[in-house]
């Protein structure tokens, strides 16, 4: 067992009060895995992922426990939570390369990111120039400066870079995202491959696109509205999903293949809740084809088959018992909102 | 720093956060509030809105001690400008006394020749405000047109513009001053306060092309030019909008640094040569050795005053910069 | 009868850096968009097809070759008929947040149209035309109209930006990346949304990087590679038989959800290296700003960058760059 989130739950401190953007999280991420989590824009993925390893100022911690190896991280504490970064666990932010200092080489900054963790450049200098090499890039990028790589080149060397240390867990934010598409499964296919090579041990990798996912996940793991919808196997997930989000989310999906005069594609009506004032129960029930009125509770984030957990009623059956247990959520809301306005779709 | 948030708890949820640049109320965003309350079907909801965003700035500007000190610091002078002349019990062409210490009869004494100090300060006060107010305007309008030019054509024509900015920088402008005042007979307040204009004009346009510049590139410029716009719209009210709040603490600052460079003009001699200023005052009161003559309310008063009112000005420049910038509002 | 013709458009753009090249952005591409036809235009980034937008848009112009509308030369348009081909041609664009000016509410960009286009139009007859076109994207008025951009979802702000086109007689739409920023559980709604202006006799330019949305909604591909056209047809036919490598390539990549990753037979090296060589090694660059990283001297061979391959005609209707085949195929 590599990594285990018990009940996280992190809200946004905002004027207008605490905005719960992750919302009694639970899940483990087995050694050697790959775990993909998707999710549409702002349900709180990004979030999750980086609370894992830093709050930034307006983050707070509102319950749970993050372990790593049976170890618990003290991921409020930034100071403590120093000698673990890209140790222990390493994080790829969103457009990590576009932000980095345009006047400064590659090498340069690489030896600054190094130095903030005590690690002596030349010490590891040899190890990145074969991994450099392994992701198919000369040495000489090292001696350029940030906009004069390709996004693939730029993410190619954050992801040798993040995982330089073997890490036991790397968190990815969207690597993929702004990539053409051979390029995209060039860095999708690195990420195998530095597992299979235990340069990192286990991955999170953030997306939200479930198609890059069915490539190189081996479970999928989906969030609405800052909780967990459903998690499992990736032939799961992608075969025989269980929660109506992620088969209505499936069924948006166009692939090549599907044109169409064949196959008409259909979105999902309405918008996801406000974060800062969900309504109560089952986030999805405004958007849901199946809600009934059970759902005006909360389903239970519950294993319905082994390794396969769904949050919905309808997929979990009320006697099953929620496995593993979750208790009230931190942030439980105290208004019960209208569903949103839905949107029209033609 | 956590508690520095609980002080501004006003701001809306639906503040613009982040890519937006600031927005003022003041501008041409105002003139545009007639249309969109027409095309809105004239809901009454329709006014709602943006009344909440100028509200916002309002609470800030009130909220705002250097803003507060420092308009309500201008404003004494403004209304000193106005009223001391009419109070003035003499006018500045009178005889009196010579080197007459403040008293009843004399507010502020008299000069070496005799003349009322007060009454001298009151016509000082109005005409840093006409070279203030003219050098601000005369300045901003050559800046803002060369600046918007330059940043929405680019091109040749950019490169053209910015030689001629750059010529201008290198020009001095007190030889210039010198040069051009010999061909004058008179020199006057107007004259003087348009000089620094167009003197000054350099840095504006520089601000104003490079922020139109990356504002040009932005697709709501193509989409208005999609929608058969002509430029000179699209400048004015698509582009210049957006930097209203910019533009606004420009003017404000070249008002006070035209006052000061006027004051320095006069002082030098090289100012109105038939009126009189606070920096004519202090080049009368240094000529004459006020100070070794130990008349000190003949030079002291005109540079309290200017100080004044160019320091209100700076305040309150301060103060708007972070009633503007949503980054500054934070501490 | 066409109605728009690209005639061997070409774009170079001078080059950033000290020797002060040209960079082909466009290299002689011709093709044609009909009556209710959607043509998708893939490539990927650096492969011009932004650039071929703009200049269909007149945003930019052409270095060399013809975009003809209806047989006249867009190029060639003075203001008033600019004016008048904008009531015909209409873009979108790929990020809606930028799309729309910040400083004022999203409906807006409906009242441009009016100022220009319907001067004289009465307000009732006005807001009965923005009801149907909002009704066509399937918006509702009361949840769009009279409120900021970032009010506003991102679907809902490019469904705007679609009703607003459709207040004019438009009759091609370039849609440039219109869907790449919204979430997948909306753009399916906008896809369809403009599957059903095609069948209501629209024509489409859909600009998109994403191989899946291209198939899904268009009749035709043109398959953008460098500046030039790598293949072009009917799009069952370049997505059923794809002739050219670099085709292939990209139809391999695309993850899909029920076909995993062919491996590939080289080691991880040599994928890795083919998909830099795309971004870096031989192609003739792309982007202004990224300068190839092997420093070959550009000028000496100007001829293969601005002469594209010749095309080939493999089966009725579907085109291919012959001579790249093997060029183009990894090393």
């Amino acid at each position: 067992m590599s990594v285990r989130v018990e009940n996280l739950s992190i809200a946004y401190r905002t004027l207008a009060g605490d905005c719960c953007a992750v919302d009694g999280v639970t899940f483990t991420v087995a050694d050697g895995e790959i775990m993909g989590l998707a999710g549409e824009s702002g349900c709180g993925k990004t979030t999750l992922g980086t609370s894992l390893i830093a709050l930034d100022g307006r983050m707070k911690q509102l319950s749970g426990r993050v372990l790593l190896d049976g170890e618990e991280l003290p991921i409020s504490n930034g100071k403590a939570m120093r000698p673990h970064r890209m140790r222990d666990i390493s994080l790829v932010p969103q457009y990590a390369m576009s932000a980095l200092n345009p006047t400064r080489k590659i090498s340069k900054i690489i030896a600054d990111l190094l130095g903030c963790h005590d690690v002596r450049y030349s010490s590891v200098a040899e190890e990145m120039r074969r991994r450099i090499a392994l992701v198919g890039l000369s040495d000489e990028v090292l001696s350029r400066y940030p906009f004069e790589l390709s996004g693939g080149m730029r993410q190619r060397v954050t992801l040798v870079l993040s995982t330089l240390l073997n890490p036991s867990l790397l968190i990815a934010d969207e690597i993929t995202s702004a990539l053409d598409v051979s390029t995209q499964r060039a860095v999708g296919e690195l990420l195998m491959e530095f597992r299979d090579r235990t340069y990192v041990r286990s991955v999170i990798t953030i997306t939200h696109d479930l198609s890059i996912l069915a490539q190189v996940a081996d479970t999928i793991m989906i969030m609405y509205a800052g909780r967990l919808a459903e998690k499992a196997d990736t032939a799961s997930i992608i075969s025989a999903p269980r929660h109506p989000y992620t088969r209505a989310l499936l069924a948006s999906l166009p692939e090549v293949g599907v044109r169409h005069e064949q196959t008409r594609l259909t979105g999902i009506p309405g918008r996801p809740p406000s974060l800062a004032d969900p309504p109560a129960g089952c986030r999805f029930a405004a958007r849901c084809p199946l809600a009934a009125s059970q759902c005006r509770e909360q389903p239970p984030f519950a294993e319905v088959a082994p390794g396969h957990f769904v949050a919905c009623w309808n997929a979990a059956g009320r006697d099953i018992p929620a496995v593993p247990a979750v208790p009230a959520a931190a942030c439980a809301p105290e208004s019960r909102t209208a569903p949103a306005v839905q949107e029209v779709t033609s | 720093m956590s508690g520095s948030s609980i002080r501004h708890p006003a701001v809306p949820a639906g503040a613009p956060a982040g890519p937006g640049p600031a927005v003022t109320p003041a501008g041409p965003e105002a003139g545009a509030a007639g249309p969109l309350a027409i095309v809105s079907g004239g809901l009454a909801a329709g006014s709602v809105v943006r009344p909440r965003r100028r509200r916002e700035f309002l609470v800030y500007a009130v909220r705002n001690k250097k803003l507060l000190f420092g308009v309500s610091l201008e404003l004494l002078f403004v209304l000193g400008a106005i009223f001391f002349p009419v109070i003035s019990p003499h006018g500045t062409a009178e005889y009196f006394l010579p080197h007459q210490p403040p008293s009843v009869a004399h507010w502020l004494g008299t000069d070496y020749f005799g003349h009322d100090v007060f009454a001298q300060l009151a016509i000082g006060l109005r005409a840093s405000y006409l070279v203030g107010a003219l050098g601000a305007v005369s300045a901003a309008l050559v800046g803002m047109a060369l600046g918007f030019t330059a940043g929405y054509r680019g091109g040749w024509l950019d490169e053209i513009l910015q030689m001629l900015t750059n010529i201008m920088v290198m020009i001095p402008s007190l030889v210039l001053l010198i040069v051009i005042g010999a061909y004058l007979r008179t020199r006057g307040a107007v004259f003087e306060g348009v000089f620094i204009g167009l003197t000054t004009w350099p840095w504006v346009a520089r601000a104003v092309r490079a922020q139109t510049f990356s504002l040009r590139s932005r697709d709501f410029v193509d989409l208005a030019r999609l929608s058969g716009k002509r430029p000179a719209s699209i400048v004015i009210r698509e582009i210049a909008p957006n930097m209203a709040s910019y533009l606004f603490l420009v003017v404000v600052l070249l008002f006070g640094s035209s006052m000061l460079l006027a004051a320095s003009y006069d002082f030098l001699g090289l100012g109105p040569t038939d009126s009189i200023s606070l920096g004519t005052m202090m080049n009368q009161a240094m000529l004459w050795s006020a100070l070794q003559l130990h008349m000190w309310w003949w030079f002291v008063t005109p540079g309290v005053a200017l100080t004044g009112m160019v320091a209100a000005l700076l305040i309150a420049n301060v103060g708007l910069d972070e009633v503007f910038n949503p980054k500054l509002r934070q501490q | 009868m066409s109605t728009l013709r690209l005639d061997k458009v070409s774009k170079l753009f001078r080059a950033a850096d000290a020797d002060g090249g040209t960079l082909p952005a466009l290299r002689q591409v011709s093709f044609g968009i009909n009556p209710g036809e959607v043509v998708t235009l893939i490539g990927e980034s650096g492969s011009g097809k932004t650039t071929l937008g703009k200049i269909v848009l007149r945003l930019i112009t052409a270095s060399s070759g013809q975009v003809l509308f209806d047989g006249k030369d867009i190029a060639a348009f003075g203001r008033a008929e600019l004016h008048e081909y904008y009531r015909y041609v209409q873009g979108v664009f790929q990020d809606p947040y930028s799309s729309y000016n910040p400083v004022y509410k999203a409906d807006r960009v409906f009242e441009l149209l009016r100022e220009e286009y319907f001067p004289k139009i009465a307000q009732g007859a006005w807001e009965a035309r923005i009801d149907a076109a909002l009704e066509a994207v399937a918006l509702n008025p009361g949840e769009v109209l009279d409120r900021y951009p970032h009010q506003l979802s991102g679907g809902q702000q490019q469904r705007l930006l679609i009703a607003r086109a459709l207040l004019l007689d438009v009759k091609l739409l370039i849609a440039d990346e219109i869907i790449s920023m919204l979430d997948a559980s909306t753009r399916v709604d906008v896809l369809n949304l403009l599957v059903g202006l095609k069948q209501a006799g629209l024509a489409v330019l859909f600009i998109t990087h994403d191989l899946s949305l291209g198939h899904y909604i268009s009749d035709r591909t043109v398959i953008l590679r460098h500046g030039a056209i790598a293949e072009m047809g009917p799009t069952v036919q370049v997505f059923g038989n794809p002739q050219h490598p670099y085709t292939r390539m990209l139809l391999e990549s695309v993850p899909q959800l029920h076909r995993r990753w062919s491996p590939r037979s080289a080691g991880l090296e040599a994928p890795a290296a083919a998909g830099e060589q795309a971004a870096a090694g031989s192609r003739p660059p792309a982007r202004p700003r990224h300068r190839p990283p092997a420093r070959q001297p550009r000028r000496g061979r100007p001829n293969p960058m601005l002469e594209p391959p010749p095309l080939t005609e493999c089966e009725p209707g579907h085109l291919v760059a012959a001579a790249e085949l093997e060029a183009a195929s990894p090393r």
